[in-house]
């Protein structure tokens, strides 16, 4: 499975990860070699095998529904890169 | 704007199915111990989940779990023994950890169905009953919000939302007009709000409606369909579906092609945009959430919510059509009877006191006058002044023949302003309707020799005059005559 | 006596308890030896304050050593992939950038709850993703066992775990394991380190890499120290659903139960080519000496083991691009000086503040998650996931311990791997499997190489079998002192 730049660039984009035009080629050559190393995967005959999504064999536990936390507005905000009026704040947002 | 949707109904075939989030009435997040309540100072009810620290994990919360399954029950629905939350991968400011806690391919609820009575737009077509498919409801958190405009080239971000718990319910797309949209919302509205899972709140987007729309020619395949997102009232989902159809209809018509869209709906222009933003690469790479097993939900657990159950809308109607026809109740009644809990529930309390044989009355009050009054006063069924045991008082003094349907208006009104119950009201203003006998004979008689001339007219054959005569009597008897035996009384004299 | 430094934490335990030794001394030791050893680069916040007062406070209470906790007074190095409140916790990433939670994981607190003291953050690769210790936005860790000029790598990604514990900074540290963090860089810097049934240790306040897989564990110089740590460590926790929810253990429990009859599962996939001559013989010796010890050996087959690597490169870079998600400049840390507006803010801060390899990870996880390459690629190796855990059960009903190499070699060369990511993948291809399936494994050293390396042996259990595989690795120490041997003129 070879990557071509156009799709090195959609990755890029879904993964908001900044790459240079320059530096898609070089990307896209690296992404090929590890799916190329992947491809032995396809080989393999999985008919009839369930996918294995949890190692623990176990009920997902439940909380009951109390308030348990909360009010810390000035700690939820302390690593926060810019932050105004309690509000986390980030660049103009167009709907 | 004119109902083009019923105009253009020959020509075009309209196609509508609903996804509605319903914040579900928790006190605390769906996967973290922060507070649900609305309106809190900005991000107040953040957690360390709430905002996605590093590190920081998800446990679900039981009573989310609960509700999911109550609505399941409601609707007929299929419950999962077992399903899965997965991640729906995607970046924007109000979602703090780049995906959203989902369910995908395996929703806790499955296949179910809502009835619904549609009231149609155009004026004299009739009610009718539909039956709408859910195609499932899937259990999934909520994202802060984006507030705009603070300050300059700034978006604010509230993560007090984030993480509030929603039940999505999807419909399958079997509505063909607004009007057919719109009672689907609303019986789902009343449904979640009866059974207790959201407060249904939609100024405060506890129910937000996302509206699929799309047209086509009768017998043409299904056309590209436009999504209509957060419409968070009746009227204005109204007025977008009909603004979009039309919109649909005039693109088709003039050779354009419809482009699949995620669409706005402005209020103040009556207008749908297209949105700019979280069009770019649709691809959310769903995969299972490795921080959660799967959610499984045994027989015994549906069973405990099964008992928590109220008596559902339908069980209500279906009861009410059996126990209470020969009362004289109507279809329609029945029907504003069960619009919500509350009222049903007055309605129930009532007929303990009046008995069901006179559910008809109790009916006809309860949507007449009480309505009537709860509208101008704009209170809400529960903040009614009159209890169903005083207005069941009341009812009783009608039915027995102590007061007369005027006396009855009057005691309402006191007990409305000023409350009390029905006997010491109509002892107080004394409205009780004379029965005596002795009395209507006495004032019978007087009439009778005061008016010679009509009796005479009368005799002759000229009935009409007797409302002459019972209008006179009733002023007579200050309007407290019974009417019955005051009509019995006048026939016999006058027969002579 | 031996500097209080270089003790074990069983013998400090003793020495403190009776009085010849106390906290404040042994973490002082701990600390001179910590700025002797900085050219190892093995701490990278070094919190003496802390130290100091959690040592004032253990030695007080063990004037009343009868009720002083199990790991009273004990200095251990904390992975940076804990975190520790009010102290930076980065895992080893520019992208967390002057990030101090307010919060501490319930490992930490655990440990510190039983009296242990933190001596410091320890380097790691970033976000645990690599082999060697090399990705760490603090630079390179190095591995103490300096044979010549040239400067090794400890492993990774504990690497400065491994390092700082073999070059006695500490007597133990944490460390975390996704694909064999804990069993590699053990084993390259001549260390015991166990990663635990998956579910054992709570993955709550530990910076998410790929969750399915993450699991905690002790590093230390003997088997024994190792299940210390694991009693205060390991236990149901309500934060983390994905928790056990078993009764409490004692992992010394068996430590001294004698071997005679113990099965030894042998897979012959371990010994194929690929495996350095020197590590085989170190391995081969190992397994005589457990003869010796009364275990017998079975051969068996892991059919599907060599599709661990490629099954855990799909798997581990799926759930790291979402779990990395959320590292968006909005919240904390790292956010880009400079950008146009909000999407450009994320790209360049997300591009700015995460390394080559947890980028290219990001990219390859995000690629076989996107639309049209799921079934092939995530939902594939998910099945294939399976059958290496199946042939993990079908070989445990033949034996009760599985052993092998930790590592096909011994520690390379610091830039040696630099430039293929494939080929430092393969580094972990014996501890891998051990992880898709959620098996305890553990390293214990079993001699050097023939450059002087230490050489790791891999023991791996079935689940929930720590106190027997605690046992077999103990008994071995008894009978040998490869793990006692500590690397000379570490001072570079
Ligand atoms: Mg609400
Ligand atoms: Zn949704």
């Amino acid at each position: 499975m070879s990557i071509d730049i156009d799709t090195a660039r959609k990755v890029a984009k879904l993964a908001r990860i900044r790459v240079e035009e320059a530096d898609l080629p070089a990307l896209a050559g690296e992404l090929s070699g590890i799916l190329t190393f992947m491809e032995q995967l396809n080989e393999v005959d999985v008919s009839g095998i369930a996918p294995m999504t949890s190692v623990t064999p176990m009920r997902l536990k439940r909380r009951p529904d109390v308030v348990t936390d909360g009010n810390i507005q000035a700690q939820i905000l302390a690593n926060a890169p810019d932050a105004r009026e309690g509000f986390f704040a980030v660049p103009k947002v167009v709907e | 704007m004119p109902h083009q949707t019923n105009v253009r109904a020959p020509e075009w075939e309209i196609v509508i199915g609903l996804e509605v989030h319903t914040q579900l009435s928790t006190n605390s997040k769906i996967f973290s111990g922060a507070s649900t309540t609305y309106g809190a100072e900005p991000n107040t009810q953040a957690d360390a989940v709430s905002i996605a620290l590093p590190g920081v994990l998800p446990v679900l919360n039981k009573g989310a779990v609960e509700r999911a399954i109550k609505f399941g029950l409601a609707v007929g629905a299929h419950i999962a023994p077992r399903s899965v939350f997965a991640r729906k991968n995607y970046f924007y400011p109000d979602l703090p950890k780049g995906y959203q806690i989902s369910q995908f391919d395996l929703p806790v609820v499955g296949q179910g169905s809502l009835t619904i009575q549609v009231e149609p737009l155009s004026g004299n077509a009739k009610p009718y009953e539909k039956v709408v498919r859910i195609t499932r409801a899937h259990l999934e958190e909520d994202a802060g919000k984006s507030v705009h405009g603070e300050s300059q080239g700034v978006t604010g971000v509230d993560l007090n939302r984030a993480g509030t718990p929603l039940l999505e319910i999807v419909s399958e797309p079997d509505m063909s007009s607004a009007a057919e949209a719109v009672a689907y919302a609303k019986t789902l509205h009343s449904l979640v709000r009866w059974i207790g899972i959201c407060d249904g709140n939609m100024q405060e987007g506890s129910f937000r409606c996302d509206v699929n729309v799309s047209v086509r020619r009768p017998g043409e395949p299904l056309g590209t369909r436009r999504e209509i997102k957060n419409l968070n009232s009746f009227k204005f989902m109204q007025q977008a579906i009909d603004y979009e159809v039309q919109w649909q209809i005039d693109t088709l018509e003039n050779g354009g092609k419809i482009h699949q869209a995620t669409i706005l709906f402005n209020p103040d222009t009556g207008e749908t945009r297209a949105m700019r933003s979280k069009e770019d690469a649709h691809d959310y790479r769903y995969f299972p959430d490795p921080d959660l097993l799967p959610l499984d939900i045994t027989p015994a657990m549906l069973e405990q919510v099964r008992a928590t159950l109220p008596e559902l809308p339908q069980q209500k109607q279906f009861r009410y059509k059996l126990e209470y026809s020969e009362s004289g109740l109507t279809a329609y009644d029945v029907i504003s009877l069960t619009a919500s809990r509350e009222i049903a529930d007055y309605f129930d309390a009532c007929i303990t006191v009046v008995g069901s044989s006179n559910a008809k009355l109790c009916a006809n009050w309860l949507i007449g006058e009480v309505s009537a009054q709860l509208n101008r006063d704009d209170l809400e069924m529960t903040q009614c002044p009159i209890t169903p045991q005083q207005l069941g008082g009341m009812l009783k003094r009608i039915t027995d023949g102590t007061i007369s349907n005027s006396g009855a208006k009057e005691v309402f009104r006191i007990m409305w302003s000023e409350g009390g119950n029905a006997d010491t009201i109509i002892e107080a203003k004394g409205l009780k309707q004379v029965s005596d006998s002795g009395a209507i004979e006495k004032i019978v008689d007087e009439i009778i020799a005061a008016n010679p001339a009509q009796v005479a007219e009368y005799r002759s054959g000229k009935d009409k005059v007797f409302g002459f005569f019972v209008g006179l009597a009733m002023k007579a008897s200050k309007g407290k005559a019974n009417p019955a035996q005051l009509n019995e009384v006048l026939k016999r004299k006058l027969a002579g | 006596m031996t500097n209080p430094n270089e003790l074990t934490i069983a013998a400090a335990r003793d020495a403190l308890r009776a009085g010849d030794l106390n906290a404040v001394d042994l973490t002082m030791a701990c600390l001179t030896a910590m700025d002797a050893g900085d050219g190892l680069g093995a701490f990278v916040h070094k919190t003496p304050d802390i130290a100091l007062r959690q040592a004032r406070a253990a030695d007080e209470r063990l004037t009343r050593s009868e009720e002083a906790p199990g790991l009273c007074g004990i200095p251990l190095g904390i992975k940076d992939l804990f975190c520790t409140r009010g102290v930076a916790s980065q895992a080893g990433s520019n992208i967390l950038k002057g990030f101090k939670p307010e919060y501490e994981s319930t490992v930490t607190d655990k440990l510190f709850g039983a009296g242990a003291v933190m001596l410091g953050k320890l380097n790691m690769d970033e976000f645990a993703m690599g082999s060697s210790n090399e990705t760490s936005c603090y630079g390179n860790a190095v591995n103490p066992w300096k044979v010549d000029g040239r400067k090794l790598t400890p492993g990774g990604s504990s690497g400065g775990s491994a390092a700082a514990v073999a070059a006695d900074l500490c007597l133990a540290a944490t460390g975390t394991d996704t694909g064999g963090s804990i069993r590699q860089p053990a084993a390259l810097c001549g260390i015991s380190g166990i990663k635990p049934t998956y579910g054992t240790v709570s993955r709550y306040g530990m910076i998410a890499f790929a969750s399915s897989l993450d699991q905690a564990g002790p590093m230390a110089r003997s088997a024994e120290d190792l299940a210390l740590l694991l009693n205060v460590m390991t236990g149901f926790d309500e934060r983390d659903s994905t928790s056990l929810q078993r009764d409490k253990e004692d992992y010394t429990r068996d430590l001294n139960k004698p071997l005679a009859g113990l099965r030894i599962g042998l897979p012959k996939e371990f010994f194929a080519e690929g495996l350095a001559q020197d590590v085989a013989n170190r391995v081969n010796e190992a397994i005589a000496e457990y003869k010796k010890l009364g275990a017998t050996i079975v051969d068996i087959s892991l059919p599907n083991s060599k599709l661990a690597v490629p099954v855990y490169y799909v798997l581990a870079p799926a759930e790291a691009s979402s779990n990395l998600s959320r590292f968006d400049g909005v919240r904390y840390g790292y956010r880009a000086p400079e950008y146009t507006d909000l999407a450009d803010m994320y790209e360049k801060s997300r591009a700015q503040g995460f390394g080559a390899e947890v980028k290219r990870r990001i990219m390859i996880g995000t690629y076989v998650l996107s639309h049209g390459y799921y079934d092939a690629y995530y939902l594939q190796a998910q099945k294939i996931r399976r059958l290496i855990a199946q042939d993990f059960a079908d070989a445990f009903r033949q034996c009760d311990v599985i052993m092998g190499p930790t590592s096909p070699s011994t520690a390379f060369n610091l830039g040696e791997k630099g430039d293929d990511p494939v080929q430092m993948y393969l580094s972990d291809i014996y501890t891998i499997a051990v992880n898709l399936a959620g098996l305890p494994g553990m390293s214990i050293p079993c001699g050097f190489g023939g450059n002087g390396r230490p050489v790791g042996l891999q023991i791996i259990g079935n689940y929930f079998a720590e106190v027997q595989m605690l046992n077999v690795a103990h008994q071995y120490q008894l009978a040998t002192d490869h793990h006692a041997r500590t690397p000379q003129n570490i001072g570079l």
